[in-house]
């Protein structure tokens, strides 16, 4: 295992920011929620809420439609929401990027739109083995219509991505690289830029799932140099069902629609219909308006505590974590990447994933258990699931013992170790 | 042991006991029913064997993984369906179903009783039904994949 600096500096006031999540105030089962889960989804804070509720009660009116001025006000909002992920992203335009649903329907896209249009039998899609569902089964979809071929760049003991096999499994027959930025089963950071320089050296095109990176890290897709990058609103304290999807617009300009309706078209007649420009052409009907705006605001609260300070904090509770759990007779972590963010997956000998979870709930200790939507990479670890502790810039080292105190009672509830 | 609460209703004694040594823990080679059970949200998978012969189930036993309520199922449905006519199976099915996910059925299940608990967790009920759906199947010689999601 990799020693621990235990101790680092914690930013001032980080801890403090738990208060502007109310709730995480509530109990659970008569205790105090301990919310370690945050992979899955993070809480939100007052302002997002507060964001959101007041879109309806001040601003609520269709965009792109009526000439009065609630319509063009949201509109504005809608626009400025926009901008405000383009500025997140540091993406070249604004029209580069397209709101989704979440990182499933952005990939789906992708998948659909550039991924029918330009693959065909033979071509091959190159895969990470630390894939979540969602960038894997829209794949197999494509490769079922084209006749694409999908490899898979094999994932190391440590849970890295061999990156010799995928020297070797990239060839001019590679069209396409799909790869999460972080991954969700594990916590590992993939080397994205190293991925990127050299699927473009074959002339592939990349797609990063930064479903579990955005909250974490600053992202910066330029300095990345990836074809399309993909996030979801509630994984970053913000509202569910709104996403993005950054999209190079060379690429984005050249794909066709993949849903039609209303809000995507320049003109509509029975004989022929002519689409709008990107991104307008891949948001057909009315979108996700209140969660665009709320979305920018979870942008601006991350970005006003500093995604470093976010950061710093998240790898101290990683190492902590690391090194109190260590000391938990029977467990082992899986996945000891040196690049790591916000998760500390593990099993413990003897105590199934499910069990933990149900025992540690009822401590009040929220943690994921099971296959993370990854069963490729469980079955390359010959695991059914594992528990998955996954950290917020609201946890704290509090948070990470009362984990621990929870495994101990698991621990004697089932027998493995005596009572204190 | 003290301390913890209504964890105890759930995990009591004898599923620790099934859980860490399964009872019929095997495959069955001269098996004339099987089914496969497997539930998508955890994980767990499992394999059911019957041995059925003149309407009686003559011998039962199950493979596979999973946390230990539902390998505890698993063991105590071998223990109490082996011998039981197939008729008596279907209505033991119907009664621990009720039992699990709606109200107690009338009659006292005996040693099953140790998995009431499970009702009062319902993110656990479906590890503690898919062994019975699972043998359910087999019995019935539905082809799908029993499934608990």
């Amino acid at each position: 295992m990799n020693s621990v600096a235990l101790g680092a500096h914690v930013p001032a006031g980080l801890s403090a920011r738990a208060a502007d999540f109310p709730i995480l105030d509530r109990q659970i089962h008569g205790r105090r929620l301990v919310y370690l889960d945050n992979g899955a989804t993070t809480q939100k804070p007052q302002v997002v809420i507060d964001t959101e509720a007041r879109f309806y009660r001040e601003s609520n009116a269709n965009i792109h439609r009526g000439v009065h001025w609630l319509s063009q006000h949201s509109t504005d909002l809608y626009d400025r929401s926009r901008e405000r992920v383009r500025a997140f992203l540091n993406a070249a335009r604004v029209e580069e990027i397209v709101f989704t649903r979440g990182t499933t329907e952005a990939i789906n896209l992708v998948a659909y739109s550039w991924g029918v249009r330009n693959l065909k039998a033979g071509d091959e899609i190159l895969l990470s083995g630390m894939e979540h569902h969602s960038n894997i089964v829209p794949w197999q979809l494509v490769a079922e219509q084209t006749g694409a071929v999908i490899r898979v760049i094999p994932v190391t003991d440590v849970g890295e991505l061999d990156m010799k096999a995928f020297d070797e499994l990239l060839t001019g027959r590679t069209r396409f690289v799909g790869v999460c930025h972080v991954s969700n089963a594990l916590g590992t950071v993939n080397p994205v830029e190293e991925i990127v320089r050299k699927a473009h050296s074959v002339g592939a095109v990349v797609l990063v799932d930064g479903a579990q990176a955005v909250a974490h890290q600053v992202v910066d897709v330029q300095a990345l140099g990836c074809d399309f990058y993909a996030f979801s609103g509630h994984k970053i304290y913000g509202p569910t069902g709104i996403g993005a999807l950054y999209g190079r617009f060379e690429l984005l300009n050249a794909m066709p629609p993949w849903h039609g309706g209303g809000d995507m078209i320049h003109t509509v007649s029975f004989e022929r219909s002519t689409y709008a420009e990107t991104p307008q052409k891949f948001e057909a009907g009315t979108p996700n308006i209140a969660g665009s705006i709320a979305l920018a605001e979870a942008i601006a609260y991350v970005q006003e505590v500093g995604l470093e300070n976010i950061a710093a904090h998240e790898a101290d509770l990683v190492a902590y974590a690391t090194s109190r759990l260590a000391e938990v007779p029977g467990l082992r972590f899986i996945g000891q990447a040196r690049q790591r963010a916000g998760i500390v997956s593990f099993v413990v000998e003897g105590i199934h994933p499910h069990d933990l979870g149900t025992i540690l709930d009822m401590e009040g200790v929220a943690i994921r258990a099971g296959h993370h939507c990854a069963m490729p990479l469980m079955t390359r670890f010959g695991l059914p699931g594992t528990a998955r502790a996954s950290f917020a810039l609201y946890n704290t080292r509090e948070d990470v013992d009362a984990l621990l105190a929870g495994l101990h009672k698991a621990r004697r509830l089932f027998g493995l170790e005596n009572d204190e | 042991m003290t301390g913890f609460g209504d964890l105890r209703e759930l995990y009591q004694e004898v599923i620790f006991d099934h859980n860490r040594r399964p009872r019929n823990f095997h495959a069955l080679e001269d098996a004339s029913h099987r089914a496969d059970g497997h539930n998508p949200l955890c994980g767990d998978q499992l394999t059911v064997y019957a041995k059925v012969a003149d309407g009686r189930v003559e011998d039962v036993s199950f493979i596979g993984h999973g946390c230990a309520i539902s390998t505890a199922s698993a063991s105590l449905m071998t223990e109490a369906v082996k011998g039981m006519p197939v008729e008596e199976v279907e209505q033991l099915f119907q009664d621990m179903h009720a039992m699990l996910t709606e109200a107690h059925p009338d009659r006292d299940l005996g040693k099953l009783e140790v998995l009431s608990g499970v009702r009062e967790f319902p993110a656990r009920v479906k590890c503690a039904t898919l062994a019975w759906h699972t043998l359910h199947n087999a019995i019935t010689q539905a082809q799908e994949t029993a499934k608990t999601e």
